[in-house]
């Protein structure tokens, strides 16, 4: 740091930051071996190559200051890298999404209590809009001209939705076979989505060599990550708070590249750090795809090393062959008392279905997995069906309508007449 | 064997800035020693204690990531373009 005119910091890079620009938040720090780097637009530790976590300085915080915040994520700010101030720029304010008891899901598997994290209510239809906002905000204190992510879908069309509303250059890079949907719903918002020849893995590393390369932008998951993958955490919080400021028995939670399970996992623990909740043990459970399952087939071959995978499966937006935070995932999983587990696509699908029949939310392919690992966990034995339990719904389903298409339709098609109907069997 | 190497930018302390060098090999490991050789110390960020890759690297050779080639046994004929990137990003 040098000096600068007061209530500004220039960094050892030349950016300058005003005072609170990341709020509590007081350095970076690797998650492999603690080196510490000063906050910036810095993701990769410069020893180790380690991931950068963002590490606090938390103040007391109290649930009542909490619950007089505002509807979204911006009401735990005090425990986000973000300005006091946040809610004043723009953004899509995400967050504060439904916890839905599912009694009739409970009921049809046999749990005694679950519930439904909802996060295909957010502004952009899935969980992505929470670490966007979050993005944006660093995005936004570092002075970045260009907004841009390698995305599988979710993520692109958050990062063009709230770049427009923050008024922000968007770049969006995405595999070109990604689900049409996902597609539309990423260009309505920006004229810069780049389809690259190559799966997802291809696109992230052509993010992070542009990220190398270019000054001023902000890849939300790269050069920015561990600012954008604090959002994360909001879903713990919101679990916590929704269940009247207390900790879930189980949590089922997808895994693409695995950093929302362990920033679930890191918002339990700092809330019991912060005298919010009680202490108690909480088994954390990750969900893949069997057709991208890296993290799921370390599990069980019981070992830490995860080998890269090509993906095939129709849960694209889990199509992650070489997941970042999966080793994390393994030590949370296993410390907990939780396992990873993966289903066949056509267990995704049923697990759609499953969700859409019995609780009236219609969840896109993520979500399928979910349902379809917590169906799984359950006929193995590997979930404690008399605790209670929470599920993540991470996406909506009418972004990957092609998933359930042909399984699902007319169960009829008739004349306009009573006895027509009559005869269908339906009455 | 000649190939382009491009390197991180938390790489570049090790060679003046250069986001693109030289080196010569015909193996990925045979390139990393020449790396070694003319940018002491840029071998031991990229390979752990055990002389295996960094768990939080990953190394293309093309557009491939070694994992799914032969690791640092990767032939690397002349002409070829090494890419060292941090893993720690996406999701």
């Amino acid at each position: 740091m040098s000096a600068a005119p007061e209530g500004l910091t220039v960094t050892e890079q030349g950016t300058v930051l005003r005072d609170g620009a990341f709020g509590n938040a007081r350095a970076l720090c690797c998650r492999e071996c603690g080196h510490e780097v000063a906050l910036g637009p810095h993701y990769a530790c410069p020893e180790c190559f380690g991931p950068l976590e963002v590490s606090y300085d938390f103040p007391t915080v109290t649930r009542e200051e909490i619950a007089a915040g505002p509807r979204n994520i911006w009401r735990y700010k005090a425990l986000l890298p973000v300005p006091t101030d946040i809610e004043q720029s723009p953004n899509t304010e995400p967050g504060f999404t439904r916890l839905l008891e599912a009694r009739n899901l409970a009921a049809e598997l046999g749990i005694d209590k679950l519930w439904v994290k909802d996060d295909s209510t957010n502004p952009t239809n899935s969980f992505k809009d929470r670490v966007v906002a979050c993005a944006l905000s660093a995005a936004r204190e570092l002075h970045a001209k260009v907004f841009a992510c390698p995305s599988t879908g979710n993520l692109a069309n958050a990062v063009a939705a709230a770049g427009a509303r923050a008024g922000i250059k968007t770049v969006v890079f995405i595999p070109s076979n990604l689900e049409k949907p996902k597609q539309v719903n990423s260009a309505v918002y920006t004229d810069s989505l780049v389809a690259v020849e190559g799966n997802y893995d291809d696109v992230n590393k052509l993010a992070s060599e542009i990220a190398g390369e270019e000054e001023g932008w902000a890849f939300v998951n790269v050069n920015v990550r561990p600012f954008y993958a604090e959002g994360s955490k909001t879903l713990g919080y919101e679990i916590a708070e929704q269940l009247g400021w207390r900790l879930p028995d189980q949590v089922v939670i997808p895994v693409a590249s695995g950093s929302q399970l362990t920033k679930v996992h890191k918002a339990f623990q700092e809330l019991v750090k912060l005298g919010l909740v009680d202490d108690k043990p909480v088994r954390i459970f990750g969900a893949q795809a069997t057709g991208c399952s890296p993290v799921s087939t370390a599990y069980k071959a019981d070992t830490d090393a995860i080998r890269p995978v090509k993906p095939d499966t129709i849960a694209k937006s889990l199509a992650i062959g070489n997941p970042a935070d999966g080793i994390y995932v393994l030590d949370i999983c296993r410390e907990t008392g939780g396992a990873v587990e993966d289903v066949t696509d056509d267990e995704v699908r049923e697990g759609i279905l499953l969700l859409a029949r019995t609780e009236g939310v219609f969840t896109e392919t993520a979500g399928g997995t979910t349902v379809g690992v917590l169906k799984k966990l359950v006929e193995t034995g590997q979930l404690d069906t008399t605790l209670e339990t929470v599920v993540i719904n991470t996406g909506m389903g009418l972004k990957t309508l092609d998933a359930v298409a042909d399984e699902v339709g007319p169960a009829a098609t008739i004349k306009p007449s009573y006895g027509a109907f009559v005869s269908t069997g339906l009455v | 064997m000649s190939v382009e190497v491009r390197v991180p930018t938390i790489l570049r302390t090790y060679t003046q800035g250069a986001s693109e060098v030289s080196a010569s090999g015909d193996t990925l490991s045979a390139v990393l020693d020449d790396l070694e050789a003319h940018y002491a110390g840029i071998r031991a960020r990229v390979l752990d204690d055990n002389g295996r890759l960094r768990r939080f690297v990953n190394v293309y050779v093309g557009d491939e990531d070694v994992r799914f080639l032969d690791d640092l046994a990767t032939p690397t004929p002349d002409g070829t373009k090494v890419s060292i990137i941090p893993a720690v990003a996406g999701g």
